[in-house]
């Protein structure tokens, strides 16, 4: 054995190009941070402007439709915003939203101090919003895009030339995708190994929460449906741009294909935005029937079972495109089958409040109405697995119902019951009580006004995607409701802000554990510090913070133990010192914005910023790579 | 030589601990994690199998497109035609064998061997790019014979797939020689050979992706032949 030494015998240099930022507070640690829960609360903050646009589009789109012959919008508007609205929805809305949640509260509830990957994390936060800010300067830049948020081909991979889609808001459209693609996939490798290696003593894989649990099963699935889509877009794009045939019938190309592919990802992508939802009410239904949750394994099995199954259903979204009477008869049925896992987990929501001594605070709310409307969605999508009905309904607003009640009344409305709850953890003050009924129940009602009426319209006949319609349909009236009804949500949303921003300082102090929860989250300060644990807990059971706290007498009834859950172990007079966490970076900034670059220099096939985007890309990742750790 | 150590580098739970003095600055359970569960990779090995479990869906479409185009009637060159396949049968062999470089690059650098370690990363690196020189070779030579990317769906098919490999194994080699860079600066010591072994799984993917590839689009007999 020849013992060369040559290499190892310099220790390296500092070479930090920039030097690495130490500030934790103000403007330059929030670009530089790498803590999982500023990173979490960027990512909701961001979510947030995003739904607030999506929604101003989608008011614009309910005043257009407001009479018969709308007058409001041009039809090449109408295009562009409701395919923003679309879009937005699913992946600047749905998408970051569950990302930032679970980035904020996945490594709290499994015990550890931050996720697998800091930068990385970081990296991922930027590209999803810079590739959000990139497909929203389109409007700026010649026309967003107007191909739908599914942008079917051939229409959109007609070359630009051709004069279908004239404008390169298609193109920001594809590049988009693909850069939010890169994001997404970045924070569910994060999730993943951060899921499977950094797990506190004890925590076994059935102890972790539903909520995180979930979170690991979306991450499995971005990862498996991003690459599809991404394809499917680089076809397009180039179809559009270099003049191939991917998608051109008279060449032989089949349009189907894109279909295939969009759709292979797109129906994982319902389960990827739906998911979180289910997750978050399996945490605060427990703790607001101060109850465990009933059946927890079966719940988590049903959450991983929706996740498998939801890989072979894609078809259900093209029952009319002539697939043949074997595929769709295979599909349908398959479809069908996921009413099973899904209808497992409503009962065993319903079994955990079951007898539960409710508190019916705002989360309790939004969690309740999460399973009511959630059921209604759930409904009317088994109604979709029959394929003659489905015939019938494609494309017409019975549709839009369908997926609003499951996204809206399903997703949203778990995550605000998700902000109740967790808010008093990531700010340390309560959100008001009195503002958060309010809020509820203008949602509430404001929702079931807006989409319950679409169910009828649909059946009625009234087409999608449609920006006006005649005056003796008959569907004037109905239309006035939907268009109040999303009003009364846009003030509800109002509402949520107002709570949000007055809250945040003049709200009830939190304390620890305001909601007596059964999680490793509310063991430690609110808001936690930036180590999270002074000491890395170690758990004993499923829920173990309650069973820390609560025992039972020998009728079953609960018994609180003396010293239990009290607040004091988790400061231990600790405060910190001496706990190595990673230092802030500007590199995972600088590199994601090299994306960008790249993008403006694909929509506008211009070499030059091509260049400059892969410079900054490089200096990037060179400088990220030999970055000194401290 | 006698026999290859597996130098154990000490695992670094979260990528940017430093990997050099894993114990002072921790504290009290300053441990980052990676207790409680048997982890058996490392999180960067793990996150990158995660990476070509992605990586092997992305080429799955573009095979799955090209499969389903395959033999459709189209006019302009076809695949018959063109195939070099002796040529392109030699270009590949050099890749594959540039997954053995690869490998004898990793045993050098965990056994300590720095001045092997970097010699075999250079030729694996100069085996990958002999494989894109063939690339570019036969691209040219295809769009000579007058097939490029709107010439028919064989042209547009058959490029933007083996384009993407080729992509994959550009990158590849960009990440190689930065490896060997840093190397040659004194910043890859032993302690790094995961990092090496991180860009071996991916450069093993893209010989193994082109395995596929090879078969399926120069192998399989053409339809209608």
């Amino acid at each position: 054995m020849t013992t060369v030494q040559d290499a190892v015998a310099a220790p390296p240099r500092a070479v930090g190009i920039l030097r690495r930022p130490k500030a934790n507070r103000g403007f330059v640690s929030w670009i530089t941070t790498v803590d999982h829960k500023k990173i979490g609360i960027l990512y909701v903050v961001t979510a947030l402007v995003f739904f607030v646009l999506a929604g101003v589009e989608a008011l614009l789109l309910r005043l257009q439709l407001f009479q018969p012959n709308g007058t409001v919008l041009t039809a090449g508007q109408y295009n562009q915003l409701f395919t923003m609205h679309g879009t937005t929805m699913v992946f600047l809305v749905g998408m970051p939203i569950a990302v930032g949640l679970g980035n904020y509260f996945l490594p709290l509830q499994i015990g550890a101090r931050d996720v697998a990957f800091p930068r990385i994390n970081m990296f991922g936060y930027w590209v999803v919003l810079f590739g959000g800010i990139f497909m929203y300067s389109s409007f700026f830049l010649g026309g967003a895009p107007d191909g739908g948020w599914f942008g079917y081909t051939p229409l959109t991979s007609a070359p630009l030339d051709s004069g279908f889609l004239p404008g390169r808001g298609p193109d920001f459209w594809t590049v988009g995708l693909i850069l939010l693609g890169i994001g997404s996939t970045t924070s569910a490798i994060n999730f993943i190994v951060t899921c499977i290696n950094m797990r506190c003593p004890g925590m076994s894989l059935l102890r972790m929460p539903v909520f995180t649990w979930m979170m690991l099963v979306i991450a499995f699935l971005t990862l498996f449906a991003i690459p599809p889509v991404t394809v499917a877009l680089i076809m397009v794009f180039f179809d559009r741009n270099f003049g191939t045939l991917f998608f051109d019938p008279a060449a032989g190309g089949d349009p189907l294909l894109y279909q295939h592919l969009f759709w292979i990802f797109g129906h994982p992508e319902v389960y990827i935005l739906i998911l979180p939802g289910m997750g978050i009410v399996s945490e605060t239904l427990p703790v607001f029937s101060r109850k465990p949750l009933f059946g927890y394994a079966i719940v988590v099995f049903s959450g991983i079972a929706i996740g498998f199954l939801g890989w072979g259903v894609w078809a259900h979204h093209m029952f009319v495109t002539g697939l043949g009477p074997v595929a769709i008869s295979a599909f349908g049925l398959a479809t069908m089958l996921i009413a099973i896992p899904t209808g497992v987990k409503i009962f065993n929501w319903l079994g955990t409040v079951w007898g539960g001594s409710i508190r019916l605070t705002t989360s309790m709310l939004f969690s309740l109405g999460f399973i009511a409307m959630f059921t209604l969605g759930g409904l009317s999508g088994v109604m979709h697995s029959v394929v003659p009905a489905d015939t019938q309904q494609t494309d017409t607003y019975f549709v839009v119902a369908h997926f609003h009640y499951v996204l809206f009344g399903g997703l949203i409305f778990a995550v605000f019951g998700g902000f109740y709850y967790w808010y008093p953890k990531v700010f340390g003050r309560m959100l008001d009580e009195r503002l958060g009924k309010i809020n509820f129940w203008t949602l509430f009602i404001g929702f079931n006004l807006t989409f319950a009426p679409m169910h009828l319209l649909g059946l009625w006949g009234m087409p999608r995607r449609t920006y006006r319609y005649d005056n003796d349909l008959g569907w004037e009236t109905l239309n006035q409701l939907v268009t109040v009804g999303s009003f009364v949500i846009a003030f509800s949303v109002l509402v949520f802000v107002v709570n949000a921003v007055v809250s945040k300082s003049r709200g009830a102090i939190a304390g620890n554990d305001p909601w007596d929860g059964r999680t490793l989250e509310w063991t430690i300060p609110s808001p936690p510090p930036e180590y999270n644990f002074a000491e890395v807990p170690e758990v004993h059971s499923r829920d173990d913070f309650w069973h820390q706290k609560y025992t039972e007498d020998d009728e079953g009834r609960l018994v609180a133990l003396p010293s239990g859950g009290s607040d004091d172990h988790a400061d231990d007079g600790h405060d910190g010192h001496g706990i190595h966490l990673p230092s802030p970076s500007y590199y995972p900034l600088i590199t994601a914005l090299g994306l960008p670059i790249l993008g403006y220099a694909a929509v506008f096939t211009n070499p030059w910023l091509g260049v400059l985007g892969g410079v900054v890309l490089l200096f990037g990742l060179f400088a990220w790579a030999i970055e000194p750790a401290d | 030589m006698t026999t290859i150590e597996q130098t154990d580098a000490p695992a670094t739970q979260v990528d940017d601990a430093p990997p050099t003095d894993p114990t002072p600055s921790h504290g009290a359970g300053g441990d980052h994690g990676g207790h409680g569960s048997s982890a058996t990779l490392t999180n960067g090995k793990l996150a990158m199998w995660l990476f070509l479990a992605s990586d092997c869906l992305f080429f799955g479409a573009f095979i799955s497109a090209y499969l389903l185009y395959r033999g459709r009637p189209q006019t302009g060159p076809t695949p018959t035609e063109l195939f070099d396949i002796p040529f392109t049968s030699a270009t590949s062999f050099i890749l594959l064998m540039s997954s053995l470089g690869m490998v004898l690059a990793l045993a050098a650098i965990q056994r300590g061997d720095h001045r092997r370690f970097r010699l075999w990363l250079l030729a694996t690196a100069i085996f990958g790019a002999t494989f894109i020189a063939g690339q570019i070779y036969e691209f040219t030579h295809f769009a000579r014979e007058g097939l490029h990317l709107d010439t028919n769906l064989f042209g547009s098919t058959f490029f933007v797939l083996t384009g993407f490999h080729g992509a994959h194994v550009c990158l590849g080699i960009l990440w190689l020689v930065s490896l060997w860079g840093m190397s040659m600066q004194g910043r890859l010591g032993t302690d790094k050979a995961e990092s090496v072994e991180i860009a071996g799984l991916y450069w093993h993917f893209v010989d193994v992706v082109w395995i596929v590839i090879f078969t399926v689009i120069y192998l399989m007999p053409q339809p209608g032949t």
